[in-house]
């Protein structure tokens, strides 16, 4: 834990028997009481969030430019991911209203805002043409609509997927990215870039075990090569000929020509390989970018980026992205609003780009960052192929058959956190040639019936 | 994890007012009443959130829908028992625990016996040794899994590089250490923490051993394999028990080196992992506190018979002085 915001408020002298049943209290609601947040007086808003860079910049920011404009001071709790969920869940789940805000994504909100946990933005945004709503990149602000039509949450950042991959290497081996390539496409490709330069491969694809992990690039890859987890009466598809196609597909890729140690390295493994030159291409989140283009990397200025490999389908890129959601039974709604309509708002882009470089800001999210002039000349290289994922992502209809819920590289549905961290596990397995696909996908199957008896 | 108190306090009579109570009774309440709050406030730190944990592992409930949170008696724990992924945990659990404690209390024996004789250096070896028991876990975990195990750039794989460059092989083999053998991965970076655990406790029991009772047996013609067979080992029996039952008691509840070399992956998922998986990942908070439960009472069982070894160790130093 890194940021303790320091108890400022705290109850002096309690009397002890109050304590007690304070501590009590806690331990009944299974309440960690981690975080240390002050609850400071009646205007103060408290605000949970994950502790990204881009939100530890903003906790920085708030202090110095929003609190100075408004007067509303703001306390911030800070979390790690995993912490975070589960603390958010639990406040809003008691609609406590301890916390005014929290980031939620867009892979909770459907069902907090089916559990009537998130206050509607609609009659706020209505309110504040300064906010410029329709800036808002169109996939995100579908995302964090529920399915009622009300907007729930307003993005702080946004991502998708596409491929990275090294155009001095492909220059080199007299070979082409295509403007648009097919999986097939990029498996010759990767034969083909492999072993190049001594102890580089052809491809960096997540193996490591996780519903954020291996799950998320897998998954895109079974919705172009047709494939679903669940049709949209609930039936679980794993065992499906395209589901089973795609899963082999990439094990058979990563395993012929991907990293070694593949089935431990995720995210953070595959960025370190790219920017080490230990891999031709990798197919990962727009984020990765603007660590490769980063001043200091060794492969700054040598990365094309081309939009993620698809089959059956137009596109393939996924769709994440945190945002502000605010707690239903908040009593400072209004307050809310300013500091979310600032968080997300140009100016708030504009303030970081002139403090701490245009790499820095939380990007993602709105139409005019990609046209900033000081924007385009820091991320120029990926900036269009990123806004063009982004907006050619389709929650709604990521695949070729119709889904019970809304989501790209996961399924909207609560238990999709355990029950794709042990998908990815059998995966994982498979990628380490300890099982085959087969065995992986039919224990996998029964996993998926389980979770979707619940919802026939 | 919550440990077993030895102490059983009597409840305080309340002494008749105005009156002080008399002789030996007032006398130990005297001695004891310091310590009072200490045992107050451990019971409450250490009692209460286990009793909170029992309770809910009485319950269905899942953080994301907390309407549907109701009482189910015991079908969490049938859980626990039944469901394939938990029993795997279990056997997990029990087998990274015995391999990790009967190779490091070998290889601690092995060091312990090496450093027993004087020789130039012996301090500054002794705290070379002890370094990695030091080491915070999860640091160690990541030691391992990537300056160590990396197939790419990883200290053994460039080992054997090197080895093979030595001898003109030019593409010398490359294993993928953690995918070709996860759990012996996991075990290697815990054997490599606790061997020097195993090494603190056999030496001292080494440096104990009476050192006339050694040299008649040398004046007796004892070899040096008859000297360990029959006086060191006996003499060690019990720092070798205590050994193994801390270590166990340690291992079992080992997270860190699962979490980070292999997260979970790979058949590695050991009982602390599930737990928490369940809790969150799964949200499941009931179930999560009912496998927290078996691992508290499994836990509880190794500490009771590791409380009566160093109970019987205190014993024989104090019939020894």
């Amino acid at each position: 834990m890194r940021h303790h915001p320091r108890r400022r408020h705290g109850p002096r002298r309690l009397p002890r028997a109050a304590a007690v049943a304070t501590a009590l209290a806690l331990l009944a609601t299974g309440c960690a009481g981690a975080g240390g947040t002050s609850f400071g007086g009646g205007d103060a808003l408290n605000v949970l969030m994950v502790n990204n860079p881009q939100m530890v910049e903003l906790q920085k920011l708030t202090k110095e430019h929003f609190t100075k404009e408004t007067g509303i001071t703001v306390h911030f709790t800070v979390l790690p991911e995993n912490d975070v969920r589960d603390k958010i869940s639990q406040d809003y789940s008691n609609q406590a209203g301890q916390y005014d805000i929290a980031t939620i994504s867009n892979f909770e909100l459907p069902f907090f805002a089916e559990n009537g946990w998130l206050r509607p933005l609609d009659q706020y945004v209505e309110a504040d043409p300064d906010f410029d709503q329709q800036d808002i990149l169109p996939p995100l602000r579908a995302s964090l609509t529920h399915k009622d039509g009300k907007l729930y949450a307003q993005p702080f950042y946004g991502e998708s997927s596409f491929l990275m991959y090294r155009k001095d290497v492909f220059e080199k081996e007299g070979l082409t990215m295509p403007a648009k390539p097919t999986w097939k496409e990029v498996a010759e490709l990767a034969a083909k870039t492999d072993g190049s330069q001594r102890g580089m491969k052809g491809i960096c694809l997540r193996g490591l075990p996780g519903w954020g992990e291996v799950i998320a690039p897998l998954t895109t890859v079974v919705n172009t090569m047709g494939g679903t987890w669940f049709t949209e009466d609930w039936q679980p598809q794993l065992t499906a000929p395209e589901f089973k196609k795609a899963t082999k597909f990439y094990v058979d890729l990563v395993r012929k020509h991907g990293q070694l140690g593949a089935p431990q390295s995720g995210y953070a493994e595959c960025l370190n390989n790219m920017t080490q030159g230990k891999t031709a291409m990798w197919y990962d989140a727009t984020a990765g970018a603007g660590s490769l283009e980063a001043k200091g990397s060794p492969v700054k200025g040598r990365i094309g980026y081309v939009p993620a490999p698809v089959e059956r389908t137009d596109s393939s890129g996924w769709l994440y992205t945190w945002a502000w959601g605010m707690q239903n039974a908040s009593k400072k709604a209004d307050d809310a609003w300013k500091f979310i309509s600032w968080a997300s708002s140009k100016e708030y882009e504009e303030l970081v780009g002139a403090t701490s470089g245009w790499s820095n800001v939380p990007a993602g999210k709105r139409a005019s960052t990609y046209a900033h002039p000081d924007y385009r000349k820091e991320a120029g290289a990926f900036a269009d192929v990123t806004q063009q994922a982004i907006s050619e992502a389709d929650p709604n209809n990521p695949g070729t058959q119709p889904r019970p819920t809304a989501g790209i590289q996961f399924v909207g549905v609560p238990e999709f956190t355990d029950l794709g961290t042990k998908v990815a596990q059998e995966i994982s397995a498979a990628i380490a040639g300890r099982q085959s696909v087969d065995t992986a996908l039919a224990t996998s199957q029964k996993l998926a019936e389980k979770v979707a008896e619940e919802y026939r | 994890m919550t440990t077993t108190t030895a102490v059983r306090p009597t409840p305080p009579r309340p002494a008749p007012s105005g009156k002080r109570p008399t002789g030996s009774r007032a006398k130990a309440w005297a001695t004891r009443a310091p310590l009072l709050p200490a045992l107050v406030f451990l019971i409450v730190v250490t009692q209460l959130p286990f009793v909170a944990t029992l309770v809910i592992s009485f319950f269905d409930w899942n953080s994301l829908k907390p309407d549907q949170r109701h009482f189910t008696g015991f079908a969490n724990y049938g859980s626990v028992f039944t469901d394939p992924a938990l029993r795997d945990s279990v056997l997990t659990t029990v087998l990274l625990t015995a391999t990790v404690v009967i190779v490091s209390v070998v290889l601690g024996l092995a060091f312990a016996l090496l450093l027993d004789r004087t020789f130039f250096g012996r301090g500054f070896v002794r705290t070379l040794l002890i370094t990695p028991f030091l080491i915070v876990p999860v640091s160690a975990a990541l030691l391992w899994k990537h300056a160590l195990y990396n197939p790419e750039y990883g200290l053994f794989n460039g080992a054997l590089t090197w080895f093979g460059n030595l001898f003109g092989i030019d593409s010398m083999v490359q294993p993928e250490w953690t995918s070709e053998m996860p759990l012996m991965a996991v075990a290697a970076a815990l054997v490599w923490q606790w061997t020097p655990f195993m090494m603190l406790i056999l030496l001292a029991g080494l440096q104990s051993r009476p050192a006339e009772m050694m040299e008649a047996a040398r004046l007796d013609g004892a070899g040096a394999w008859q000297m360990f067979r029959f006086l060191t080992l006996p003499h060690l029996r019990r720092y070798l028990e205590l050994g193994v039952l801390l270590g166990s008691v340690y291992i079992v509840q080992n997270f860190d080196a699962v979490f980070t070399i292999t997260a979970g992956g790979l058949g590695t998922a050991n009982l602390p992992y599930t737990v928490y998986e369940t809790f969150y990942r799964a949200h499941e908070y009931g179930l999560a506190s009912a496998v927290g439960v078996v691992v508290v009472i499994g836990t509880v069982i190794i500490a009771t018979f590791a409380l009566r070894v160093v109970s019987s160790l205190f014993r024989e130093e104090a019939s020894r002085a």
